[in-house]
């Protein structure tokens, strides 16, 4: 008996051992290669809590991460470096987080044609120019933006709004004009009682984020807005100065706000001066990548995501969001509740698919007076991608 | 020499410990990332070229009492340069040589009229090395930026790079298995042999030695102090141009405002720990790189906290500088005791600069 029992455990034992190479077949690794600290508040942030994301909704998927890949904070490692790595721990799937690494994802690409690729926010795979394994998403923060406009707009009593742009390249432009659009949409419509027209500017401090002695310092870009008269300052860059300078105006007694960007936490550094968040979800996005790949089914695309219209700060459906600040007054709450109504409406109306954005419709100049779209006629999408200028009334460069 | 190796070993094995991974693994991983392969050995001499050339520069400048702290945009200014050559020049295959060769002489130039610019606000108007040095850093970085923003603008793309050059624009790579330029390392070897020989060997190394440790008596013995401080810059600013063309025409392929990446600082770090003996300066950027290359797949694969390599090369530095204080503590005390034998090397050295 006891002989027939030890029998069975072993064959049970052999089986269990020839079984558990195909389990692990099923398990994946995927990379995430981040621009900047994966604790930034900001971008980066949003990236590594959406790899997080694949490894809580996919239990055979497994992370790995490299943060701050950039030509300053590690001079000594490129992206294929990086990637060499991860591919030699098993990375059948890696993000490249940010459009400077747009170019180098082609190379990666070509030297390990068995991993899939995805560059965000890169537009490799619309020049035509992409290997086969390289995707690219993005997702329409724009329509964030025109809500982060619209409260600025809502909530600001002097009428001047200031932004606090990055560098300038076409996606940089198509976001400070979302938010200008959004502003002055919910300026004329709810506070024509003013009287007087708004005031959008912005500043470009010349990146992504704060380096002494190449860029203009964000806190004290910030600071000028206010004490030019601005009571809202629109991030638009990686970092999170913009809040950090509204919190400690505010905490001194001036009404100052600021609209940070890029993650959900974003409102955290001073929670009373923060009138929302447009932030990323990317979490959604990642885990349809790793699932497809695991299961074979990736094909490139270039895909510019839509967010779940009728909720956008769902974490599972929507790629971007717009959460309200607890800074926000209380006012504004109903104006903004109709503007996003109205948004979301348009926005679900398109259900073959965006073609357009909210807002985005003539009469429309560029700001050298070029006409961008006529009376009564939306802008195409594309045109959207590849702004070439800011609109007519935004003051501040175009290039 | 020994000791104070050992000693920050040993402290980096406890601050290992301290954040709960064994120091043996760290090692092996940084040895493994490192060294495993061409490859990887590729990678770490791909970051060792230009922090040695560098780093032979600011030898010169520190040894005519120089603190070229323009080194960084030294660097950069090359890289501009020679960016664009890489970005308007497009020579026939046969002629690729003479593309390379341009460009790399545009890379030095850059470096030269960088670190002349430092060294005449030095010497004709007063401006101290630092501070004219950092300006110019910044100046070089707003206008690398502005070129990527502007005329360099990659078509349709994100303003954070130059397009990528085309291949005839680059350092051809020793091979496939190992991806770094021959051409640079060729250019490393003989710098490093050459400038400590020259230095130790030529009326202008001895001239430069006596302007950097005294150049009041020195211009008094007629060393012509102002020429040689400015010939240091222009020595310094070419290797440096040589650094910054590397950057841009074998690591990145492409020209990007931050290429210099602070390697220019890294190298005053070098030229401090070698205490101002030429020899170790390859030696010890070797282990800088060795570490640092290494380091990436010890974040990939431990997922380690991204500082930790560099609180690795801290603590060894910090070490290090700590012990050659003590030494030389000891050794002026050592000196009280027998001060004959003291002021007869003194006056020996200054009978050689004389």
């Amino acid at each position: 008996m006891f002989r027939k029992i030890a029998f069975a455990l072993m064959v049970c034992t052999l089986f269990g051992m020839l079984a558990l190479p195909a389990i692990a077949q099923d398990e994946i690794i995927y990379g995430v290669v981040l621009v900047g600290p994966r604790n930034d508040r900001g971008w980066s942030q949003s990236h590594f809590e959406a790899g997080q994301y694949v490894e809580a909704n996919n239990e055979n998927a497994t992370m790995l991460f490299f943060e701050s890949l950039n030509e300053a904070d590690t001079p000594e490692a490129t992206l294929m470096d990086v990637v060499t790595e991860m591919v030699d721990s098993g990375a059948e799937v890696i993000f490249t987080t940010s459009a400077s690494f747009e170019q180098d994802t082609n190379g990666v690409a070509e030297a390990f044609p068995e991993v899939v690729f995805i560059n965000i926010t890169g537009s490799n795979v619309l020049h035509g120019d992409a290997p086969f394994n390289v995707g690219n998403f993005n997702t329409l923060m724009e329509v964030p933006r025109l809500l982060a406009g619209c409260s600025a707009a809502l909530a600001s009593e002097t009428g001047k709004i200031g932004y606090l742009g990055a560098l300038i390249d076409p996606e940089t432009r198509r976001l400070a004009a979302s938010s200008y659009l959004g502003a002055r949409h919910c300026w004329n419509t709810y506070r024509a009682d003013m009287g007087m027209d708004l005031e959008f500017t912005v500043t470009w401090i010349g990146f992504w984020f704060h380096i002494p002695g190449f860029t203009l310092d964000p806190t004290e870009v910030a600071n000028e807005f206010f004490d030019n008269g601005a009571d809202v300052v629109i991030s638009g860059i990686d970092t999170t100065e913009a809040i950090q300078v509204a919190g400690r105006r505010a905490s001194e007694g001036s009404r100052t706000f600021a609209i940070p960007y890029g993650n959900a936490g974003g409102c955290d550094e001073a929670p009373e001066a923060c009138l929302g968040v447009a932030y990323y979800n990317w979490g959604p996005a990642y885990l349809d990548v790793v699932n497809s790949a695991q299961d074979g089914s990736w094909e490139q695309s270039w895909d510019w995501l839509a967010l779940d219209w009728m909720d956008i700060n769902n974490p599972d459906t929507s790629t971007a969001g717009y959460l309200r600040g607890t800074g926000m007054p209380e006012e504004i709450a109903a104006n903004l509740d109709e503007f996003q109504g109205a948004l979301a409406d348009y926005m679900s109306a398109q259900d073959m698919g965006v073609e357009s954005i909210y807002l985005w419709e003539g009469p429309l100049n560029l700001q050298d007076g070029t006409e961008l779209a006529a009376e009564g006629e939306a802008v195409p999408l594309l045109d959207i991608w590849f702004s070439p200028q800011l609109l007519e009334g935004m003051i501040g460069a175009s290039e | 020499m020994l000791l104070p190796v050992l000693l920050s070993l040993l402290l980096a094995a406890l601050l290992v410990l301290a954040v709960g991974r064994e120091p043996q693994e760290v090692l092996e991983k940084i040895w493994q990332g490192a060294f495993r392969n061409t490859r990887s050995f590729a990678g770490v001499l791909n970051f060792w070229i230009p922090l040695t050339l560098a780093s032979v520069g600011l030898f010169v400048t520190f040894r005519a009492g120089l603190w070229n702290i323009g080194i960084e945009g030294q660097i950069l200014a090359g890289a501009i340069f020679a960016s664009a050559g890489a970005l308007t020049f497009d020579f026939p295959p046969e002629l690729a040589p003479l593309q390379l060769l341009l460009q790399i002489l545009l890379g030095v130039l850059g470096g030269m009229v960088w670190a002349g610019i430092t060294g005449a606000l030095k010497i004709w108007l007063g401006v101290n090395e630092i501070f004219g040095g950092m300006a110019l850093n910044a100046l070089a970085g707003v206008w690398g930026i502005y070129l990527i923003s502007g005329p360099w603008y990659p078509e349709g793309g994100s303003a954070q790079q130059s397009r990528p050059f085309l291949e005839n624009a680059l350092y051809p790579p020793l091979s496939r298995d190992w991806p770094v330029g021959l051409l640079a390392i060729v250019m490393t070897a003989v710098a490093m042999v050459l400038v400590p020989l020259i230095m130790a060997r030529t009326r202008w190394g001895l001239q430069l030695k006596a302007t950097g440790s005294n150049p009041r008596s020195a211009l008094l013995l007629g060393v012509p102090t102002t020429r040689v401080a400015m010939s240091a810059f222009l020595v310094c600013g070419a290797l440096a141009g040589i650094a910054g063309s590397y950057r841009v025409m074998f690591t990145y392929g492409s020209f990007r405002p931050l290429v210099a990446g602070g390697i220019g600082f890294l190298g005053l770090l070098v030229v401090l720990l070698s205490t101002m003996k030429p020899l170790w300066i390859p030696l010890i950027t070797f282990v800088f790189s060795a570490i640092l290359a290494g380091s990436t797949r010890l974040r990939v694969s431990l997922q380690l906290d991204s500082s930790l390599a560099g609180v690795l090369q801290g603590t060894l530095v910090l070490v290090f500088i700590l012990f050659q204080g003590l030494r030389q503590r000891l050794e002026a005390r050592r000196g009280d005791q027998a001060g004959d034998v003291s002021q007869a090397s003194a006056s020996s050295q200054s009978g050689l600069t004389g």
